[in-house]
């Protein structure tokens, strides 16, 4: 992840080399001779301070961002703790959390959110949609428990976030958006950010993907909260596809589909959280 | 008489012009509260109606101490401030709701991001102004005319209930954005009657107040007044799909109806169907109401091969059960249940909705595309609401299917928790009951959600009416089965045999359902195909039905004691006592399990009581601080404002109770609500005439009488009401609505009394007590208004009423004339 944010930062500094100031000095020089000259060293020593300035902030602000993904990740595990009965594990895959340690959650956030892009809780990401809580979206990545030959299939690219954590754990992610400019800009961030493993598509999610079935995974979060029938067909022996149920803001229960090695299907309904109405007060 | 209040003025008498003008301003302002609740169900859910309640009276109650702390200043020119606050009202009634919904409020997040309550008091702040320029208007005039009080009063009165009845006629010709642009024009016209009629200088005002009037609809650009649903509601999230489009819009006072449709991607709106499904539902127009709650009328060409799909959710169980059956459907929609019936064959289908735009857009405009199915063949539809056509129909039917008309997602998020629901409780389900044939069945579709909710309050209200119906063994008398997205409870006017159970067995298998509950089902057989941790919904229906029934609802983390027509709050599954662990959860998705819905009203109720408690305290303060009103009177303060609060609370608590009795017996939400609210506010308001004209004295007995009065018709009404609605249920609509208004008659003249009668009482020894008095009878209403629907949600409305009266009691109690004799001069 240090590396990825480091490349951005170089392209800035190379980026300054070209700068319309650089281009303004170079005219200087030839216009005023001696002065010109005797100003280039102040002029490199300030742009050197610029650059490390820039360089230090960047690095400041990656570091910041990495500090505030381990808090974000020490509170899933901790969610993960006490909810451990209702999902079965006491804790999650560790591919699955190293991958929330390491995908940018703050790139796949509008601008204006990004200071809240490590907490545990939904964002609005606009057109009505939302990123999902990070507690549910390592929760979910882990219940379709995939490994690094898996292709897997998203229904509802969203901001790219989902996709982004599969893709740190998988040999490649399909994902297709219904809503046009969502998924335009969601493709955008992903190949900006060097998602290379993952293609995206704007279109009905319905039918799936026909061409790269089957797939070993499905995850659907795409808002309508239904689960279309022709993708189980799509669903590979022994796969595993979740859904998400809820609003945007609050998952009730996640839905997951499991197609048994003989083809048999089950779904399980998992509470996120331990809750047991039952049993009055305890 | 102290004349300190209207010294120096040119006339104490209120003309009839100015009275027209007050009543022009009540109306409007009535109107607009109305308005508000339609154009927030629209944005937002419709649990802000509440707080458009609260809001509206807030306004009155921050004009109130507005008033006290001014009065003196503001008489002096009365006709001018009169007048500039009837504009202010007007122009601040369409500025408020243009910025109002523009701020970008999402109650979904109001638990995420404390932010979102910060824009919710702008929204307040914002929508309050008109109702607080509003009641300058009536305020100065009471403070103005201090020998006319009842004649003020009754104006106030007779306009709001005029304008309760116009708003609602008014809301069935124009969108409600279109309406608050009339309801601007009103308010202007009854600026410019009043400055016409003081004489006010200068004259050319008047000119300007009727061009601002004609010009004001013309001038606010259409883009402006657009109403768009919350980001967050389905209608808006359906048009960002690609190639969706709305392609018609229709507007009554029972909702936006918008129709859209989605030609790329279509809707394939099926809840509940299994995932052992081949077939595709065919092309579908959505269907929306206030932007919400999603049904979809169907493309029909007579192929009933196409509808196959429609064998593969829960709710077709009970055709596999009962043959052709004669089938009554309660919530048609746009027509997936009636296609249902149509699909198994069923011999009769009655099909019962409430919205005549709905069945307008399937009979007529889209007929060609559903196939005629509401104009012909077995169908007969019926534009009611459901147990009012329960209750009057003599047909019997076979199977009687409740449909899933609720969006899941608003109802996952308890938006719902407010609704009052008279098709979920004890009383309706026995009615269905009485209307099935030997054999026949009851089916009731919800959601599933988890831990169980609404299908295990379902199943402890089936269990109540059958119980209290004299079935000894209601276990051999229901089923239940669930899929992963809905579940559906049957109750067989009858028992279910060995065949009925080894056909639900098999529905169940081919379509991976689960079998919740059947009569000696064993624990094993529940939780084969959609797996949960623990056999919830199995546990709650046998507790449910064993003798520790009590001690399991009492011990469930939601509440799930039945619903009744007395506390008809079926949405509501909220528990204080689970708040604490929830909110700990929160980081864990607890909060998926707190509605919102009675969060926000709990809210409301307490934001009401601190602002009504600062704003009646706050002219008191001032006053006995700065000792600038002499008036003997204010220190009695106690015992007046204990007198108006008792009497402001105790009014709205008898109308919202009396709302609810009406909408079951007038089987029609909005014929309730425009009857009752207008009958109660016109007879009120002849009360405060009648009161006015029959000066009582200053003794306690004056003000014994209505309050006597309104006990004893109350007690009566608590006890002989539910049998007169009985008797007089299957009359025609116009005796109902005659008759509704002969029972609020009585009561609403004797409450109309009260107020005006202690407000003339300190006419006389205090008068600049009269708007401090009339804003704490304000602030009580912004509390009572919330606190009649906590109270009737934990207690029901019977005990509301009882309340009121105790309110009226404690009234009697400390009527001012007391007061009045301290406060005399020896």
């Amino acid at each position: 992840m240090h590396e990825r944010l480091l490349r951005v930062n170089m392209t800035r500094v190379r980026f300054c080399k070209n700068c319309p100031m650089r281009r303004r000095t170079t005219q200087a020089h030839s216009k005023f001779g001696l002065r010109a000259v005797m100003l280039r060293p102040a002029l490199m020593i300030a742009r050197a301070i610029l650059t490390l300035t820039l360089t230090l902030s960047t690095i400041c602000a990656a570091d910041d961002d990495a500090e505030a993904r381990k808090t974000m990740v020490m509170e899933i595990r901790a969610g993960v703790g006490a909810t451990s009965s209702e999902i079965g594990k006491e804790t999650l895959n560790k591919q699955v959390m190293h991958a929330m340690a390491t995908v940018p959650r703050h790139e796949f956030v509008p601008s204006h959110l990004r200071e809240y892009a490590y907490l545990n809780r939904p964002l609005p990401i606009g057109y009505g949609q939302t990123i999902s809580q990070p507690y549910i979206v390592a929760l979910m990545t882990d219940i379709v428990d995939v490994n690094s030959d898996d292709v897997v299939l998203e229904i509802g690219t969203g901001s790219g976030y989902q996709a982004a954590v599969l893709a740190e754990l998988v040999k490649h992610v399909y994902t297709i958006e219904i809503i046009k400019d969502l998924g335009a800009q969601a493709s955008d961030r992903l190949k900006r950010l060097g998602y290379n493993k993952v293609t995206t598509r704007i279109g009905d999610g319905y039918y799936g993907w026909e061409q790269y079935a089957p797939f070993d995974a499905i995850v659907v979060t795409a808002a309508a909260g239904q689960i279309p029938p022709p993708l189980i067909e799509q669903l590979k022996l022994g796969g595993k596809m979740v859904i998400p149920v809820g609003t945007g803001f609050a998952t009730q229960y996640l839905v997951l589909v499991k197609k048994d090695p003989d083809g048999k299907v089950s779904t399980k309904e998992l509470l996120p959280v331990r809750f047991v109405p039952l049993t009055g007060g305890h | 008489m102290s004349r300190e209040a209207s010294a120096g003025l040119p006339e104490a008498r209120p003309t009839n012009p100015i009275l027209i003008s007050i009543g022009l301003i009540s109306a409007a302002v009535l109107a607009y509260e109305i308005l508000l609740m339609r154009l927030f169900s629209i944005i937002q859910w419709h649990h802000f109606a509440y707080m458009m309640i609260s809001v509206a009276l807030l306004g009155f109650g921050a004009s109130g101490t507005f008033l006290s702390l001014t009065i003196r200043r503001l008489l002096r020119g009365f006709h001018l401030v009169y007048s500039i606050n009837g504009l202010c009202f007007a122009l601040s009634m369409v500025a408020g709701v243009l910025l109002a919904k523009e701020v970008p409020f999402n109650p979904l997040e109001i638990l995420w991001d404390y932010g979102q309550w910060t824009r919710l008091l702008e929204i307040y702040l914002l929508l309050c102004l008109p109702f607080f320029f509003a009641a300058n208007c009536i305020g100065l005039a009471l403070s103005h005319f201090t020998d006319y009080i009842h004649r003020v009063y009754a104006s106030d009165l007779l306009g709001a209930g005029g304008g309760a009845l116009g708003i609602i006629l008014l809301l069935y010709v124009l969108s409600p954005i279109n309406g608050l642009k009339c309801l601007a024009v009103l308010a202007v016209a009854a600026s410019a009657v009043s400055w016409l009629r003081l004489r006010g200088r200068p004259q050319w005002l008047v000119g300007m107040l009727a061009v601002i009037a004609v010009l004001l609809p013309f001038v606010l650009p259409g883009q402006w007044m657009a109403v768009m649903p919350n980001d967050y509601k389905g209608l808006s999230q359906a048009l960002q799909v690609i190639g969706t489009h709305v392609i018609e819009q229709r507007s009554s006072p029972l909702g936006l109806i918008t129709l859209v449709e989605s030609p790329v991607i279509p809707f394939r709106h099926v809840p509940g169907l299994s995932l052992n499904t081949k077939t595709e539902p065919p092309p579908q127009l959505g269907i929306f109401t206030d932007g919400d709650a999603l049904s979809v009328i169907t493309q029909f060409n007579g192929d009933r091969s196409r509808l196959a799909y429609l064998d593969y959710v829960p709710s077709a169980l009970p055709y596999h059960l009962i043959h052709e059956p004669r089938v009554l459907i309660l919530g048609a929609g746009g027509g997936a249940d009636v296609l249902q019936a149509l699909y198994h064959g069923a011999r009769q289908i009655d099909a019962v909705e409430l919205n005549p735009d709905v069945i307008d857009l399937v009979q007529q405009d889209y007929a060609t595309f559903a196939g005629g199915i509401y104009n012909h063949g077995p169908i007969r539809i019926h534009t009611a609401e459901a147990r009012g056509y329960v209750a009057k129909t003599n047909y019997q039917f076979d199977l009687i299917q409740v449909a899933l008309l609720d969006a899941f997602n608003a109802s996952a998020a308890g938006l719902y928790a407010l609704n009052e629901s008279y098709l979920y409780t004890v009383e309706a389900i026995q009615a269905y009951l009485q209307l099935l044939n030997s054999e026949g069945m009851l089916a009731i579709t919800r959601w599933v959600k988890l831990p169980p909710r609404d299908g295990a309050k379902l199943f402890a209200t089936v269990v109540t009416a059958l119980r209290q119906m004299g079935v000894d063994h209601p276990e051999n008398q229901i089923m239940w089965i669930r899929g992963w997205q809905t579940s559906t409870l049957l109750v067989k006017n009858g028992l279910f045999s060995a065949k009925d159970i080894g056909i639900m067995r098999s529905f169940c298998d081919t379509r991976w359902f689960d079998v919740a509950y059947y009569p000696g089902m064993h624990v094993e057989e529940a939780n084969q195909h959609n797996i949960l941790d623990r056999n919830y919904f199995f546990e709650a229906a046998s507790n449910l039905l064993s003798t520790a029934r009590n001690k399991f609802i009492h011990a469930y983390k939601f509440d799930i004691a039945p619903a009744t027509d007395d506390k008809p709050y079926f949405f509501k599954f909220f528990k204080w006592a689970s708040l604490p662990e929830l909110v700990a959860l929160r980081g864990r998705g607890g909060l998926s399990m707190l509605e919102l819905g009675y969060l926000v009203l709990v809210a409301t109720l307490v934001q009401a009581l601190l602002a009504g408690l600062v704003l009646i305290l706050l002219p008191l303060i001032v006053v006995k601080r700065s000792g600038m009103i002499s008036d003997g009177g204010w220190q009695q303060s106690g015992r007046v404002s204990l007198y108006f609060f008792a009497v402001g609370l105790a009014f709205l608590f008898i109308e919202i109770a009396f709302i609810q009795r009406f909408i079951l017996f007038l089987s029609h939400p909005l014929y309730a609500i425009s009857v009752v609210l207008t009958g109660f506010l016109i007879f009120a308001g002849l009360g405060s005439m009648f009161a006015g004209k029959h000066t009582l004295d200053s003794s306690i007995a004056g003000v014994l009488w209505p309050i006597g009065g309104i006990g004893l018709v109350a007690l009566i009404y608590l006890i002989a009401l539910p049998n007169l609605f009985v008797l007089f249920m299957p009359l025609p609509d116009v005796a109902k609505i005659a008759i509704a208004l002969l029972l609020i008659a009585p009561l609403a003249f004797c409450m109309g009394m009260p107020f005006p009668m202690g407000l003339s009482r300190i006419a006389i020894v205090a008068p600049t007590m009269i708007p401090w008095a009339w804003g704490i009878n304000g602030c009580a209403s912004v509390i009572s208004a919330v606190l009649a629907t906590v109270l009737a949600i934990q207690y029901g409305f019977t005990m509301v009423i009882v309340l009121a009266l105790c309110l009226y009691g404690m009234a009697a109690i400390s009527y001012p004339c007391a007061l009045a004799r301290r406060g005399q001069p020896a």
